[in-house]
Order: structure tokens, then C-alpha cells, then sequence
């Protein structure tokens, strides 16, 4: 049997915690993860899940007072938590870069486009000016921008939002990144547009050979692209696995009421969506058990000491729930979506 | 036989905004369309494309530019807002920023009884204090809400419980019409659920007419009887909600469709469409679509075609739709 191969990222026991009023919250537990070479793994949750919260603190871009990160994320064996500044900085924008649901955030309304991607290729190689532009013109290409040369002379502002996160994925790629961290980068995309850039974000692990994180709350976006995938609710793991074993068959009772509170788009509509009673809990008023048990239509006494551990169910898939080790796992999803009409 | 007034109808509705330079952006590019009593109309369509300008003219919360607006058969085009002040109770709205709509200094009960307060009552003469509270407590129940909300402040609540309360507002003087403004895309998938379903509960219980202006199109499937499509301003496919998104006959609705990324594994890749959607200032000429249509030909770029039935209670306007193997000359 050949060895595991060394995954490109490694994350064991994340933890991150913030003061408030004289203790410490958890924001983020125990979460832990891998990301292979040229793979695309899904990171999704509902909003305050901790979905952002994980990536920026791999990326060591926390910067509340008094944040605590601990537990390990290997990039390449090397550790990231308690890296020090000045090396996690070369990281980025070197062999991990990041995109966000807003380009305005990466992009200074001041610069052209283009004078912006230059320098960033410029700050980790040394290229003319000349040579530089070239470089953005060609990977503006590559991202589908038409016109690359005279998009690169326009502003942030000046540009619709799918040309915009075009340019933003391209520059965080002008450093050839084996790893891209997307968080909700088609958020604010119409769907169209979102079909176009989910379709460039596939095809980077063979144009570029980069492996994503993508962030999303989006359960369709995370069936569509990504390999496995791992739920987060309150901070914690919920589940994780190969994305079509997660859709097929969750074994967490989130993740299937997640799925089933979705309308289907063909096949018959219900006459009331199944929905999840209730909100989820913010860190702070998480409860002692399992975080989904006031919610959950399966709770009972073992759920509610401790958060159940993540049990392993068998090829790859995982879940924080009591229900698969005693022995009561879910049934297959009854209600998976018709295909066509 | 005689047929029931529509609740809303619009004839060649256009809302037309002057911009600097002498430029005009045609937001609503003469709309028609008849909403009938206890329908659910999702209007559907990419941001931009002039869905929530056409929801403010609806109920005349916006000026149109040109055409008529009809509520319940009366032309409110041109009402003074004091003639339009009797008929504002019968049709209210609903917006997607749950927490803007609420003023954070004031309690939910204040925020709910001030229409009451202001609008007369049935008979004409003000509202009693204990009638107001009364009724009140009658939203608070109709929305899912316990009565002790009422003395609480917006922050106190959730996203999702912001836009029951909301709702709560809009329905305190029992309106007819209920235009609802993406009213759960800013919720998440789990309680987003909650909201879909509350909506069809209260149709059901209030026997109210909807506009749902909303881009998520299971959303809308899940709660409209009927669906207008709308790019740059018009509406370019209209029809009963199954047939329009089963069969689409407009190439933009079957791309719109084939891009809803759908929540399972091994579906069929997405059509791209090219580009993004033009700029409403510089509209295409002939079919609006054409740009980026994959199967444009050259009369599409020439000739600007209409609304028109291909089916009854299904209207399209393309010169190509699928299946109609002799297109109209
Ligand atoms: N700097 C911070 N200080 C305190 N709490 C924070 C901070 N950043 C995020 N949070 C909280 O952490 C939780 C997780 O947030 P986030 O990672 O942004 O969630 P997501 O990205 O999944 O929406 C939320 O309850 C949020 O309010
Ligand atoms: S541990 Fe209990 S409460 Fe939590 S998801 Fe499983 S069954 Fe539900
Ligand atoms: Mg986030």
C-alpha cells in the first residue's frame, strides 16, 4: 500500500481564543484539518461559525489584543502558529496567498490594477517594470479578463465586480502560491459570474498547481468544487470528509438538517421546508455538550456533559456526534435532490 | 365570466434616472405585468438588472418615469401622496437589511405601533391605546415572536427574529399586496428555511397577494406560483414556476438556471456565460441578451424582440426559443 502522501497544509487542534470580559472565548476548537497538493477542500459554516477566524489565523493575520493561537498548522512541514511575523509575511504572497469576498479590501482605490499587480511581483522577484508588466498582463489573461493590457490601466473602481475578483485572484497568484485561501470569494457575485469563477478556481490545480481552502457558506458551491470538505458550527468541527460521502451520507444531524432546510430546485417542492429551529450559538453562550443539541432533533442525555469527539465513521469521514458510536448512526439522506426535473 | 381585478397591474412601466454627461440610465425599460389576488409573483434576475427599482414603483415608493401603475384596479401613477396615504396600509414591503429597517433606539412594540398610530383605523377614527396593544400581540403571534419581544431593542435579536419583526411591520395594517425585497438573502441556509416558510404561512393564514424580488432561484421556487425573469430592465421570460424553470425558453433563464451551483454531488458543469452583464446606461441594441446569448444570430443584434406566448401563461422574449422549429418571420 503506498504511504500516505505529506499533505501540503496540516492543521491539528486549532484553537483560537479572545479575551472578553476577564475570560477567554473560544472562537475556534480544536479544528483540524488537511489539504493535499492540488486539491481543493471546503471549509463551510454558517456566518460566525469561525470559518474566517480559521483562516486568518493560519495566516497569522489576528490581530485583536490579547489573541491566543495554539495547537500546530504545518505548511510544508514548516509551523505556522507562533511563526514569526517576518517569516509568515514572505509566506504570504509567496506560497500562500488569500482572497476575500470583497477585492476593495486587496486593492488600493489609488493605484491602477495593473501598477498594483507589478509590484507585488516585484516585492518577491526582481523584475524590470517592464518585464513585471508583462507578467500581469499575461496572468489577467489567464484569469479571463478580455483586454488584459488596457484593463491593467484602469482602477479598482473602474472595474465590475467579476473583473475585479478576476484581477484580485490574479494578482494572489503572481507569486505562484501552492496554496490559495478563498474566503467566500464569490459571496458577492451574481451566479453567472459565480459559475465563471468557481470554474477558474477548478481549473487552478492543473494551470497553476495550487491547492484552495475555500471558505463558503454555500453548500451547492462546496458540492461543485471542492474534493472534501469540513463543517464548522460554533467554532467547533461538526463534520468533515469527502464531499460526496458528506452529501450522500452525513453522519452529523447538522449537516443533513443543513442539507435537507435547502429548497430543491426540481423534484417536488414540500409544501414546508424542513427547517432547524432556532440560531446558532455565539462563543460566548455556547453550550456545555454538544453545541448543536439545543437544535438537534436527536439530542439526548449523552450529548449534553461534553462535546462528543469526532468519531471516525470510516473513509475519511468524521463527526463530533454520539449517535455513530452508540451504535444509532443517520439513515442515508432520504431526500437527496432529483437530478433533473 | 367575469375576471377578478388584478391586485397590481403595470402597463409599460419605465424608470428612467438622468445621469451627469446627459446620460440616461434605463433602470425599468417598460415592464407590463398583472399580478393577481392570492398569487405569489417571484421576480428574479442578476443585481442591476432593475428588480428593486421595479418593486419601489410598485407600490409607488419610487416615481415612474412613464406607463401606469394600477393597485386593485386604480391608477396610482400620478396620486398626491395624501391620496395615495389611504391606499398605502393596503401594500406594504418587506426589505432585505433586517437590522437598517430598525431604528436601534426604539423597542419592537414602539417600531410596530407606530403605523398603527398614524393610520387611522378601520372606521376611520384613531386607533384606542388597548386595540393597538391588542393587535400587537396578535403580530407578535402571527410571526413566531413571544410578546415579551415587544419591549425589547433590534439588537436584542438575531438576523432571522429582525426579519420577523419586519414582517411584523409591514402586516400591522393588514395589507393586500406584500412586496417583499430579497427578504432572506442575507440569512443563513438554516434559518433562511424558517423565514421561506413563514412567508407561505402567512399567505395561507392571511389569504395575502406576494412580489418577491429575489436572485436565489430554489428560494423563489419554493415560494412563488409565478415567475418574471428580468435582464436590464425588462422582463425577458414569464410563466408559471415550473415551466419557466423546467423549460426555460429564454437563453439567459436556462443560464441562470444551469449557474445555481446545486447542493449535490456530480451534477452537470455549468454553462458559462460570457462576461458580465452590461451596463444598463449602454444597453445593447436589438435583444438585450445578445452579447452574451450562445446562440445569437444576426437578426438578435438588429431587431428587439417582444414579449409574446409560446404557451399559455408562459411569455418569452427571444426570436429562438427552443422548440419552435419556424420562428415568427
Ligand atoms: N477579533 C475578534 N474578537 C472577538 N470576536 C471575534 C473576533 N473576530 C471574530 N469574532 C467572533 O468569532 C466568531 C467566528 O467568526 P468568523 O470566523 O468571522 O465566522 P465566519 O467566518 O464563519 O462567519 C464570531 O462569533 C465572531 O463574532
Ligand atoms: S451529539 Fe447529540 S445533540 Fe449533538 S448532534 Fe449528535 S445527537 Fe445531536
Ligand atoms: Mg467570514
Amino acid at each position: 500500500m503506498p504511504a500516505d502522501p505529506v499533505p501540503l497544509l496540516d492543521v491539528r487542534d486549532l484553537c483560537v481564543s479572545v479575551p472578553a470580559n476577564g475570560s477567554m472565548i473560544r472562537l475556534v476548537e480544536n479544528v483540524s484539518f488537511c489539504v493535499n497538493e492540488a486539491e481543493i477542500v471546503g471549509l463551510v459554516g454558517e456566518s460566525g461559525s469561525g470559518k474566517s477566524v480559521t483562516a486568518m489565523a493560519l495566516m497569522g493575520l489576528i490581530d485583536s489584543p490579547g489573541v491566543q493561537v495554539s495547537g500546530s498548522a504545518r505548511f510544508r512541514g514548516q509551523e505556522l502558529v507562533g511563526m514569526a511575523p517576518r517569516a509568515l509575511r514572505n509566506l504570504r504572497g509567496g506560497d500562500i496567498a488569500m482572497i476575500f469576498q470583497d477585492p476593495m479590501t486587496a486593492f488600493t482605490p489609488v493605484y491602477t490594477i495593473g501598477w498594483q499587480i507589478d509590484e507585488q511581483i516585484r516585492a518577491h522577484e526582481r523584475l524590470s517594470r517592464r518585464a513585471a508588466r508583462a507578467r500581469t498582463v499575461q496572468l489577467l489573461a489567464e484569469m479571463g479578463v478580455p483586454d488584459p493590457a488596457r484593463t491593467a490601466q484602469r482602477y479598482p473602481h473602474q472595474l465590475s465586480g467579476g473583473l475585479r475578483q478576476r484581477a484580485m485572484i490574479a494578482m494572489a497568484l503572481s507569486c505562484n502560491p501552492t496554496l490559495l485561501i478563498a474566503d467566500e470569494p464569490t459571496t458577492a457575485l451574481d451566479v453567472t459570474v459565480q459559475a465563471q469563477i468557481l470554474d477558474l478556481l477548478r481549473g487552478l490545480r492543473h494551470s497553476h498547481g495550487s491547492s484552495v481552502l475555500l471558505i463558503t457558506h454555500d453548500m451547492g458551491v462546496v458540492a461543485q468544487t471542492c474534493s472534501r470538505t469540513l463543517v464548522l458550527y460554533s467554532g467547533r468541527m461538526a463534520e468533515s470528509g469527502p464531499t460526496a460521502t458528506l452529501f450522500a451520507r452525513p453522519a452529523h444531524p447538522y449537516t443533513a438538517a443543513l442539507l435537507d432546510s435547502i429548497p430543491p430546485l426540481y423534484g417536488t417542492r414540500p409544501h414546508r421546508l424542513p427547517a432547524i429551529a432556532g440560531v446558532p450559538p455565539t462563543p460566548q453562550e455556547r453550550p456545555a455538550g454538544c453545541a448543536f443539541g439545543p437544535r438537534c432533533a436527536y439530542v439526548h442525555a449523552t450529548c449534553l456533559p461534553a462535546p462528543p469527539p469526532l468519531a471516525s465513521i470510516g473513509a475519511g469521514q468524521q463527526a463530533a456526534c454520539v449517535l455513530p458510536t452508540e451504535g444509532k448512526p443517520l439513515p442515508p439522506r432520504a431526500t437527496a435532490q432529483a437530478m433533473q426535473p | 365570466m367575469t375576471h377578478p381585478t388584478p391586485v397590481l397591474e403595470l402597463r409599460d412601466v419605465r424608470k428612467t434616472y438622468r445621469l451627469p454627461h446627459g446620460q440616461r440610465l434605463r433602470a425599468v425599460d417598460g415592464i407590463s405585468l398583472r399580478v393577481m389576488p392570492g398569487e405569489m409573483l417571484g421576480l428574479v434576475g442578476e443585481s442591476g438588472c432593475g428588480k428593486s427599482t421595479l418593486g419601489r414603483c410598485m407600490l409607488r415608493l419610487d416615481d415612474v418615469s412613464s406607463g401606469q401603475v394600477l393597485f386593485e384596479g386604480r391608477d396610482i401613477t400620478t396620486l398626491s401622496e395624501r391620496k395615495l396615504r389611504p391606499l398605502r396600509p393596503g401594500m406594504q414591503m418587506v426589505f432585505q437589511n433586517s437590522t437598517a429597517a430598525l431604528n436601534p433606539r426604539r423597542s419592537i412594540g414602539d417600531l410596530l405601533a407606530e403605523p398603527l398610530r398614524v393610520h387611522p383605523g378601520p372606521d376611520g377614527r384613531r386607533r384606542a391605546a388597548a386595540t393597538i396593544t391588542a393587535r400587537l400581540h396578535e403580530l407578535m403571534a402571527l410571526v413566531g415572536l413571544p410578546a415579551s419581544a415587544l419591549a425589547r431593542y433590534p439588537h436584542a435579536f438575531s438576523g432571522g427574529q429582525r426579519q420577523r419583526i419586519n414582517i411584523a411591520r409591514a402586516l400591522a395594517l393588514s395589507p393586500r399586496l406584500v412586496v417583499a425585497d430579497e427578504p432572506v438573502s442575507a440569512l443563513d441556509v438554516s434559518v433562511q428555511a424558517q423565514i421561506v416558510n413563514l412567508f407561505a404561512e402567512l399567505r395561507e393564514r392571511l389569504g395575502l397577494t406576494y412580489v418577491f424580488v429575489a436572485h436565489d432561484l430554489a428560494v423563489v421556487r419554493q415560494i412563488s406560483t409565478r415567475v418574471a425573469v428580468m435582464y436590464l430592465g425588462a422582463i425577458v421570460e414569464c410563466g408559471g414556476t415550473d415551466d419557466v424553470l423546467h423549460a426555460p425558453a429564454h437563453p439567459y433563464t436556462a443560464a441562470l438556471i444551469a449557474a445555481v451551483p446545486r447542493p449535490m454531488v456530480g451534477a452537470p458543469p455549468a454553462m458559462l456565460l460570457r462576461g458580465d452583464v452590461p451596463s444598463p446606461v449602454n444597453r445593447p441594441a436589438g435583444c438585450r441578451f445578445h452579447t452574451r446569448c450562445p446562440q445569437a444570430q444576426a437578426r438578435c443584434s438588429a431587431e428587439e424582440p417582444q414579449l409574446r406566448a409560446i404557451r399559455p401563461n408562459h411569455e418569452v422574449a427571444c426570436h429562438y426559443p427552443p422548440g419552435e422549429e419556424n420562428p415568427p418571420a
